[in-house]
């Protein structure tokens, strides 16, 4: 009385192609079509009947030269037909995620596009040496960490999705703060962030996924403004451990312009605690105009990514000894400052 | 001479499922089934049924004079209502096992015991990491069925160290679903409504009752492996997917009043109070040492496994087909609109360029 699984044990995508060209993410049936493309498919070949060829089964929209002009409205169109297929997946739950809950899909189409008008129009962020970044393969990327809430995270990862010629997710370790929190927990797991802990790490990196970490942690983010681009210790450096233990490139990464986008100018540390939260910003805007002071101001930004810090050739019983652990975190502290401290001479202005 | 097996909790959906399998096998002499429940189907002829509590003198004997070469533990219940309360349930799990183990200490042919446990035994907490091997440390969780699991493994392994000459595989099993798996979680997709916790979307893993079938036979019957291993199928899949899938509304709370929603539900739902937690942190284990030592892979998917349950025990409110034909009809309204608008601003050139003929019937 067994039954056998669907096989193949992973699910086939749909061989269709949409309008783009691109290839069709709805599951496929029995016969290598989603249920969309099969219905086009069949009435494309009873509207050509008359014709001796039948389409061919990876088009079935008709070709090119035969749709009509729509001028301007054609994008809008080919937009129109993606969210729906989106939302269709969504509605049936047809989308995979990995074992960390990393939603591709989800990234793809709404998180990214959420944040790419701050990343290209708010704070025109120019990102630099992004030829330090693998196009595949384990590394380590290390930041400074700033700006009240963590944009520079999310810049960074948007730079390398977008800008990097491989389209590299960034999978980010996060405080636990975060899978605390309702609404904000199931998005870090689904941008494909997970829990700052050397478990999860090290397999990201044995998976040879591209890992960030922000080793200042909450002293960087919740920093006054008085003390900006001045970086704060580096944690105890166990970011450096699961470099040596994995023997992943470190690539630290130097952010300039998050400073700017919230200036704490002083933090309600009780009214903190009460919250819970690590600490309770004050800046020129919030909580004096109420939400409108969540409006991050629009510094101008510029992310530069520096030479890799190879680990591998020292490897993995390095880790044992505290000297290389100390010398490397400095290292890699070091580039970061001296990197920011160029590019901010380099800035025309905070708003340049 | 073939295998003497025993196994406890035999009256359930799995034990059933295993007894049958196990009078099948050529090369098991003797199969004892203990549960003082009565099956839903009778046991087959070869069966005996030992219809008695874990504490009972008679099972002690069976032990000894029986021959029994394997013991199967599966009496470990996470229903706190079925079992009377959640005082009797832990009575049952925790004590049954030590009496049990006592039995199994004084059984003289005995050469191998198999734990059914649970990834319950991680807990389910914001802090977790993301992926648990068998090895990592665990904060215990403090109540219910995962603290008397966390128990009853530690049993287990006491009894490892004093009986050496016994194989002691410890199989920690992910939720099970199937078209017969009767459990918490299968009760809970069943509702009208799946209450969730508002704001978070757990990863979830699931087990084919067929693979645990599978798995406790290979166990039993093949080369012992002793060790704990994680059994789950591949992939993930998170709650609001399994929602969709299952074709249910689900219904977001508030954290605040979840423990009152889940009293509520727990009336008809039957669950113990740290799977509300599960529901909202979820749980991922790693099944590599199961596929390395145990040389077992699930058959199916996490997700093939919830949609072939939600297949044979649900209806989905939304099918495919649904979906695509109101995509179909939205994208065909939006596509005439477009092709008037821009008639409307090319009057020379009405509806295309080259050759209408190939106007698109949609």
């Amino acid at each position: 009385m067994s039954r056998e699984p669907p096989a193949p044990a992973t699910r086939e995508r749909c061989r269709a192609r949409t309008r783009k060209g691109e290839r069709c993410r709805n599951p496929a049936g029995p016969d290598g079509l989603c249920a969309r493309h099969r219905r086009q498919l069949e009435e494309a070949v009873a509207a050509d009947s008359a014709r001796p060829a039948a389409p061919e089964p990876g088009r079935p929209k008709p070709s090119p030269s035969e749709e009509p002009d729509l001028g301007p409205l054609g994008p809008v169109l080919e937009w129109a037909e993606e969210a729906l297929e989106f939302l269709g997946r969504r509605v049936l739950g047809e989308y995979e995620v990995d074992e960390f809950g990393h939603d591709p899909d989800l990234v793809e189409h709404v998180l990214a596009p959420l944040l790419r008008p701050l990343y290209r129009h708010w704070w025109r962020v120019e990102t630099r040496g992004l030829e330090h970044v693998p196009d595949s393969g384990p590394a380590l990327v290390v930041g400074n960490h700033a700006g009240t809430l963590p944009f520079d995270a999310l810049m960074v990862a948007l730079a390398l999705l977008d800008e990097h010629p491989a389209h590299r997710s960034l999978r980010m370790l996060a405080a636990d703060l975060a899978f605390n929190l309702p609404v904000v927990a199931p998005l870090a797991r689904k941008s494909g962030d997970t829990l700052a802990c050397a478990e999860d790490a090290t397999r990201l990196l044995e998976a040879g996924e591209l890992v960030g970490v922000w080793p200042e942690g909450y002293k960087g983010l919740g920093k006054p403004y008085r003390e900006r681009y001045r970086l704060q210790r580096f944690g105890r450096g166990g970011f450096v451990e699961i470099a040596l233990r994995t023997g992943a490139p470190i690539v630290p990464v130097a952010v300039v312009g998050s400073e700017e986008i919230y200036p704490m100018v002083a933090n309600l540390r009780h009214l903190a605690r009460l919250l819970g939260f690590p600490y309770f910003p004050v800046t020129p805007t919030f909580p004096l105009l109420g939400p409108l002071g969540a409006i991050p101001l629009p510094s101008k930004w510029v992310i530069e990514f520096c030479p890799p810090i190879e680990t591998a050739d020292l490897g993995p019983e390095a880790m044992l000894d505290p000297m290389v652990l100390f010398d490397l975190t400095d290292q890699v502290r070091d580039t970061i400052q001296q990197t920011v401290h160029r590019n901010l001479l380099g800035r025309r202005g905070v708003f340049g | 001479m073939g295998r003497r097996v025993l196994v406890t909790g035999a009256a359930r959906t799995t034990g059933r499922r295993l007894v049958g399998a196990l009078a099948e096998e050529p090369e098991v002499e003797r199969v004892v089934a203990v549960d003082d429940l009565e099956p839903q189907e009778p046991f087959p002829a070869k069966i005996e049924h030992l219809a008695v509590d874990l504490r009972s003198p008679a099972l002690v004997r069976t032990l000894q004079s029986a021959g029994i070469d394997t013991c199967v533990h599966l009496g470990v219940t996470a229903e706190p209502r079925a079992a009377g309360g959640r005082i009797t349930m832990k009575e049952r799990n925790v004590l049954g096992t030590m009496q049990l183990l006592a039995a199994a200490y004084h059984a003289p042919d005995l050469r191998r015991l198999v734990l059914k446990s649970t990834t319950a035994v991680y807990g389910a907490t914001a802090g977790d990491p993301a992926v648990w091997t068998e090895s990592m440390s665990h904060d215990s969780p403090r109540q219910g069925f995962a603290k008397d699991a966390i128990e009853v493994e530690d049993y287990v392994r006491s009894f490892d160290r004093r009986r050496p000459d016994v194989t002691v595989t410890v199989l920690r099993l992910a939720n099970q679903v199937g078209p017969t798996v009767d459990n918490p979680l299968t009760r809970y997709f069943e509702l009208p409504v799946c209450p969730t916790v508002l704001g978070f979307d757990p990863r979830l893993q699931f087990l084919h009752e067929e693979d645990t079938a599978e798995v406790l036979r290979r166990t039993i019957l093949g080369p012992a492996p002793a060790g704990t291993f994680n059994v789950a199928g591949d992939g993930v899949v998170l709650l609001s997917q399994a929602i969709r899938i299952a074709g249910k509304p689900p219904l977001p709370i508030p954290e605040p009043l979840v423990n009152w929603v889940a009293e509520m539900v727990g009336r008809t739902v039957d669950f113990s109070p740290e799977q509300v937690r599960f529901l909202q942190y979820g749980r991922v284990a790693d099944t590599s040492a199961a596929a390395d030592q145990l040389g077992f892979v699930p058959k199916w998917s996490s997700r093939h496994a919830f949609e072939d349950f939600a297949a044979t025990r649900l209806r989905r409110l939304v099918t495919e087909e649904q979906v695509g034909r109101v995509e179909d009809d939205v994208l065909g309204l939006l596509r005439q609109t477009a092709g008037w608008v821009a008639s409307r601003r090319a009057p020379g050139d009405p509806g295309g360029t080259e050759g209408s003929s190939g106007e698109v019937p949609r």
